[in-house]
């Protein structure tokens, strides 16, 4: 599949399939061969996978106690 | 004549037991609803334009989940379930205009917030300082500007921890599709942040 002549090119095109664990055996083994000596993708993936972290804890918002309440009085009573 | 009362009351009690049942399962289906609302209202939040917006969506999407409780299959992603009705919903009421005048959406490649921050930062590349330049508020409102096709994807799998397979379902599109989308949101949210995290520095 490689037409890449630049490693970190490729390395960058792996880098969201890697983090998503949704790269073939050989495709994995390919991306940690290359971050095992290139400091310039390895901190760019730690970066990625830092940001995705933080995505997920910024956006965290509690719903609201009275929506809370509200929802459970949606319920349909028994008759 | 005996036989006859017989018969009867063994069908008027089949059909108690069988009532009782129902009540059973349906509060049963009730409560797990509810148990996931915390879960719900979070990716709810971030498709919607506003928080009142999602409180709406959520309230709605309730409604309808206990009305055709019937139609959800025991054993199956009820929280998925829940999320389907919630963006059908969100996408019958077009709630999903643009509120604010659509962004530039700049699809720069994954590495370009990286390497902006750390350009700006003196080369300090250490991952979660150069994160930490980002406040809470530039990701929220940097994830507001992108485009809802895309969002709706990065939330969902993103925020929301689904699967491709489950994003797929929830937004009946191809798992392809799903690739794509969030591979692109991706990098148009990192492009998205990149001008943000640059307006403040430049202010």
């Amino acid at each position: 599949m490689s037409t890449y002549t630049d490693p970190c090119a490729h390395c960058e095109e792996m880098m969201q399939p890697y983090l998503d664990h949704v790269l073939t055996e050989h495709e994995r083994l390919e991306a940690e061969s290359h971050l095992d000596e290139c400091e310039h993708c390895r901190r760019r993936y730690r970066f990625e996978e830092s940001l995705r972290v933080y995505v997920r804890q910024a956006t965290a918002e509690q719903m609201r106690p009275e929506l809370r309440h509200k929802l459970s009085t949606l319920r349909i009573p028994l008759d | 004549m005996n036989a006859a009362v017989t018969v009867a009351d063994m069908s008027e009690n089949e059909d108690a037991q069988r009532l009782a049942a129902e009540a059973r399962d349906r509060v049963r289906f009730e409560e797990d609803a509810l148990a996931l609302a915390d879960q719900v209202y979070r990716v709810a939040r971030h498709l919607a334009n506003s928080r009142e917006d999602a409180e709406e969506l959520v309230q709605e999407t309730y409604v309808r989940a206990f009305r055709s409780w019937a139609s959800f299959q025991p054993g199956t992603n009820l929280r998925a379930w829940l999320l389907r009705i919630l963006t059908n919903l969100n996408i019958d009421r077009g709630r999903r205009q643009q509120r604010a005048p659509q962004m530039q959406a700049l699809e720069a490649n994954d590495y370009y917030l990286y390497d902006k921050l750390a350009d700006d930062n003196d080369g300090v590349s250490d991952a979660d300082r150069v994160v930490e330049r980002l406040s809470q508020d530039d990701i929220v409102a940097s994830l507001a500007a992108v485009p809802h096709d895309f969002r709706d994807v990065i939330v969902l799998v993103d925020i929301g921890d689904f699967s491709y397979a489950d994003a797929a379902q929830i937004l009946d599109i191809p798992v392809g599709t799903v690739m794509s989308r969030l591979h692109r949101g991706r990098r148009i949210l990192k492009g998205a942040l990149a001008e943000t995290a640059l307006e403040e520095a430049g202010t």
